[in-house]
């Protein structure tokens, strides 16, 4: 009521007039009647009313609420004052509509990646479980270490487990030939998580056994790409590795654990080769559980790992059998290691922020000071120092308001941007603007207008009316007060800039070392494809080493191909395996220790064809092949460590390769180190013949060619010299090395440019402040200059006290900088390679950007002070 | 400039509101010939300020006592006419209980004192 009423006042006003009108009317004939004349009777009536203005006022206050009353009053006053000033507005409008953006995107992925919970019913309940590495992290699980875990501890509802694999699909009518990624999982993941297919039913325990049919459950992109989502695929049959599979269930289109990648499901059972399913010395396997409720998630993990150390005293030296379990919850599991990157990036946002907010403040400060007397004027006039106070705010807020409705704007596309390019970026298909982010960039956007009006405002609403009012250009005792205050908020400003260029340049160095790592082989003009020999046709070594061969005669004799090879994985595409051996000639070495290195496997070609130095022995030959392939290669690092002061020649590895029980392999060669990961040191690495050709330890194959020039060009005759062979094989991961290079240097190219880009805007938001800062003083002491000019002072010398002037708040910034750095740059440790949080040289380019670009901003303003023509500036008031 | 009201505040203004509901019982009328009902029929010993009348109208019709139209008066020119709502008929009851009370508890209040400080001033 109230409300409308506010809203109604003009109106009312107008009636009001009207009502007054007719009652002086009526009292006047009233008079005229009672025998006076028609001038007296008009203006006794008139008397009689009294002043019709205090009527019509009390009315309207009577109508008035007044905090709505002067807040809009103050928006009116505000939004004209900023329209008088266009340059300024704009530039400050866009500042905020930066640093608010900026802040309410990164605030979107920090919430939707490390806040909101997963996607399941009580995601506080499910933990990952690991089993304890020798390093002491947490480690993959042998399938039998989880089916003990399963059966003897009380503290889960469900435990279930999984394990990474693939599928070559052929088509069965002309469709291509794809390799799939997928889980196999026991049967109970899809209850543990609690999820529910949307089509068809999931997984039971009478699918996860030996003697079950094979069954499969296609995730939701899967079903639509290829059976065009509809529901009748439900119990037919797909053929995988050349098997038959009976789908079984459709997954919804949220579920994206582990992984949006994954196309397939297929029970564990159906996707484990039976040892590694009794193994507890293979660990491949992650294993998820739900905690019972009143459990904590430390309980449980002394119930498993009290169970795993009984496991390792069974089997005491006898293998690799873990002694503990380590445990998270699943949330961080899911997240991992973009927990760091993301905060980083988060508080470098708030600081860019925060630099906006003191830019916007410095600002202001500088507008409060020119309008001193019109605020003395108001504070004279009976305006409250309350009133004043707001209607400075108000104008900050309104500022941000229109930055904060900008941000959303360029947060909207920042987010786009971010979930399409931040490869790396878990559950980004969770990465939305929703109510809450919107809630968040309002606040802060109140917040950025409060805080940087509020300065300025206590500042210049102060009693001292009268020194204001007398305030002139020559005195300049307040004013001067006010320019240290400003150039305090610049030193604040500087140096958060100094940190945020910090963080940037020592992630910088750190892609800079990682970039020239060298993988210990060329990475330029080769091409690489992988393919996984499955099913019937591939089931003997003959089949297997038959295709192969063909595959490499047929490649290298294509045109450009300068040379092929084979092997199970390229340097730098991952870690891949790692297996234990012993050493035939050093017997009777202490049990407990377990020496393991990575496996590969490798053709003759292929230490040529990557350019991989021999450095001693030769590689394998065409005719260490199928059952006379009892030969390994090591690189120089496991030569080094464990033949320190001998040749390995000749002498013999104990490895289970071909078979669960170990044999010897006879060392024929060493050659140089290469990097499974390039900002990962070279490990112990070993490689088999893979024209060994044993079904399911040789089949997973990259094919390496290197050409005399663009390897891209021969990727489609390679792909059809492959289908020309086996039509049905699919082909996959057409890479040529730099790209898998580039795969793992893309997000720390990512973070670093992202930080790079906040501290590159936050410098120059510092460089602008300060710029505006000195510019105004030097406005401010235009008389004085002209006064010291006309005694006598060298234009030299004026422009070295001007350049002082702004460079003192630069140093002290500086600084203050460095010392926050120094504490700050923990938090990036994690993230750097082989980069020293404190480098100094990093700290020395830093401190040099800084002074150059505060130099630069300085000199305009200490240029044009020295050029004041002193009749000119004496004249200026 | 605000509520620089009549020196006795609240209590004339409630009965301002009251009298002015009271004079609307009978029929419709504008504000002039409402100033001058209360003015004669309290034989001129209260003078209703126009500055206090019309808000008061206005209040009043804001809460929905009195409603409004446009008019001729008696003289014929154009004057604005004001009604007395159902609702401002039972908030008319309540206020004339409420005055009633409140004279009576006056009128207790003085009888005593009268008598007591008579002769003290």
């Amino acid at each position: 009521m109230s409300w409308l009423r506010f809203f109604r006042r003009s109106r009312k006003d107008a009636e009001l007039q009207e009502e007054i009108g007719s009652y002086l009317e009526e009292e006047a004939a009233e008079n005229m009647a009672r025998g006076m004349s028609a001038d007296e009777a008009r203006r006794q009536a008139r008397i009689k009313l009294g002043n019709p203005q205090r009527v019509r006022e009390t009315l309207w206050q009577q109508n008035t609420v007044s905090f709505v009353e002067s807040a809009w009053r103050d928006l009116k006053y505000s939004a004209r004052t900023l329209m008088r000033t266009p340059g300024f507005t704009a530039t400050a409008i866009l500042v905020m509509a930066l640093g608010i953006g900026a802040a309410v995107a990164l605030f979107t992925v920090v919430r939707s990646v490390l806040l909101k919970p997963l996607p399941f019913p009580a995601p506080n309940q499910l933990v990952a479980l690991y089993a304890k590495a020798d390093t002491g992290k947490g480690g993959s699980v042998a399938a039998a270490d989880f089916y003990d875990w399963q059966s003897e501890s009380r503290s889960f509802e469900q435990m279930a487990v999984w394990r990474w694999t693939g599928y070559n699909m052929a088509g069965d009518r002309d469709e291509l030939p794809e390799f799939l990624q997928a889980v196999t999982c026991s049967w109970n993941l899809f209850s543990t998580l609690g999820v529910q297919p949307v089509l068809g039913r999931p997984f039971t325990s009478a699918d996860d056994i030996d003697a079950a049919n094979s069954s499969v459950i296609l995730s939701w992109s899967f079903f639509k790409r290829r059976f065009n989502g509809v529901p009748s695929i439900i119990g037919k049959t797909i053929r995988l590795n050349g098997q038959p599979y009976a789908v079984v269930g459709v997954l919804p289109e949220s579920f994206t654990y582990p992984d949006p990648k994954i196309q397939l499901w297929v029970p564990y059972h159906k996707g484990v080769s039976s040892p590694i399913l009794h193994s507890h010395y293979s660990h491949t396997s992650h294993v998820i559980a739900r905690l019972r409720p009143g459990v904590s998630l430390s309980q449980g993990t002394q119930e498993v790992s009290a169970i795993q150390h009984e496991i390792f005293a069974r089997f005491n030296g006898g293998g690799p059998v873990s002694p503990a379990v380590v445990s998270l919850p699943l949330v961080d599991d899911v997240v991992g290691d973009s927990k760091a990157p993301l905060y980083i990036l988060m508080v470098a946002v708030l600081c860019l922020l925060l630099i906006a907010c003191l830019n916007l403040s410095n600002l202001l400060v500088a507008r409060a000071v020119a309008r001193r007397k019109e605020m003395a004027m108001r504070s004279a006039l009976g305006g409250s120092r309350m009133r004043l106070i707001a209607q400075q705010i108000t104008e900050s807020v309104l500022i941000c308001l229109s930055g904060g409705a900008l941000g959303i704007v360029v947060a909207y596309a920042a987010v786009r941007w971010l979930t399409m390019y931040w490869l790396d970026l878990p559950r980004a298909d969770a990465v939305h603007i929703d109510a809450t982010v919107l809630a968040f960039a309002v606040g802060i956007t109140f917040l950025a207008g409060i805080m940087s009006g509020v300065l300025p405002a206590l500042l210049f609403t102060g009693a001292k009316v009268v020194a204001a009012m007398q305030d002139r250009a020559r005195t300049l005792g307040a004013s001067g007060a006010k320019a240290s205050l400003r150039k305090g908020l610049l030193v604040v400003e500087l140096a958060l800039t100094v940190v945020l260029l910090v963080g940037a340049g020592l992630l910088f160095k750190s892609l800079l070392l990682l970039s020239s790592v060298d993988l210990g082989c060329t990475t330029r003009n080769v091409l690489t494809m992988r393919y996984f020999l499955r099913g019937e046709s591939y089931a003997k070594p003959e089949q297997i080493v038959s295709f192969q061969t063909q595959i490499l005669e047929r490649v290298r004799h294509l045109p450009g191909v300068a040379a092929v090879g084979l092997t199970s994985v390229v340097p730098g595409d991952g870690f891949y395996g790692d297996t234990t051996f012993s050493i035939l000639e050093h017997p009777s070495e202490s049990p407990e220790k377990r020496d393991s290195a990575l496996f590969r496997t490798a053709d003759p070609g292929y230490f040529q064809a990557m350019q991989i130095p021999l450095v001693a022995g030769r590689f394998f030959t065409s005719s260490e092949r199928l059952s006379n392939s009892n030969f390994i290669i090591i690189n120089q690092k496991l030569a080094r460590e464990y033949f320190p002061n001998e040749d390995p020649l000749g002498k013999h590895l104990t490895v289970s390769w071909i078979s669960p029980t170990p044999k010897n392999f006879e060392i024929v060669g060493v050659v140089g180190d290469t990097r499974y990961r390039l900002n990962e040191p070279a490990l112990s690495m070993m490689w088999f013949p893979i024209l060994s050709g044993i079904p399911g330890t040789t089949t997973d194959t990259a094919l390496v060619v290197r050409t005399a020039t663009d390897p891209v060009a021969l990727g489609i005759p390679i792909q059809k010299t492959i289908a020309g062979i086996d039509p049905d094989l699919p082909v996959s991961n057409i890479l040529t090395m730099q790209q898998i290079i580039g795969k793992s240097t893309a997000n720390s190219g990512f973070e670093a440019s992202l930080l790079g880009a906040f501290a590159t805007l936050s410098l120059l938001l510092a460089a602008v402040g300060l710029f505006g800062v000195l510019s105004y003083l030097v406005a401010q002491r235009t008389q004085e200059i002209g006064v010291r000019m006309a005694l006598g002072a060298q234009r030299g010398r004026v422009l070295g006290q001007v350049l002082a002037d702004g460079l003192k708040p630069a140093f002290a910034g500086l600084a203050l900088g460095l010392v926050g750095s120094v504490a700050a740059v923990r938090l990036v440790r994690s993230m750097l390679y082989e980069t020293r949080p404190l480098d100094p040289a990093v700290f020395l380019l830093v401190s040099a950007v800084l002074v150059v670009v505060a130099g630069a901003a300085c000199m305009v303003p200490a240029w044009r002070a020295s050029r004041l023509d002193p009749m000119q500036a004496l004249r200026t008031e | 400039m605000a509520g620089r009201d009549q020196s006795d505040g609240e209590m004339l203004k409630g009965t301002l509101d009251m009298m002015i509901l009271r004079t609307l019982v009978p029929g419709d009328a504008h504000g002039h010939t409402i100033a001058k009902i209360i003015e004669r029929t309290s034989e001129d010993v209260l003078e209703v300020e126009q500055g206090s009348l019309y808000p008061a109208l206005h209040r009043l019709e804001d809460r929905g006592w009195v409603s409004s139209y446009w008019g001729a008066s008696e003289n014929n020119r154009k004057a604005k006419y004001y009604r007395l709502t159902a609702a401002g008929r039972k908030q008319l009851v309540r206020e004339t209980n409420r005055w009633r009370q409140m004279i009576r508890a006056i009128g207790l209040v003085m009888g005593e004192k009268a008598a007591a400080d008579g002769g003290a001033q």
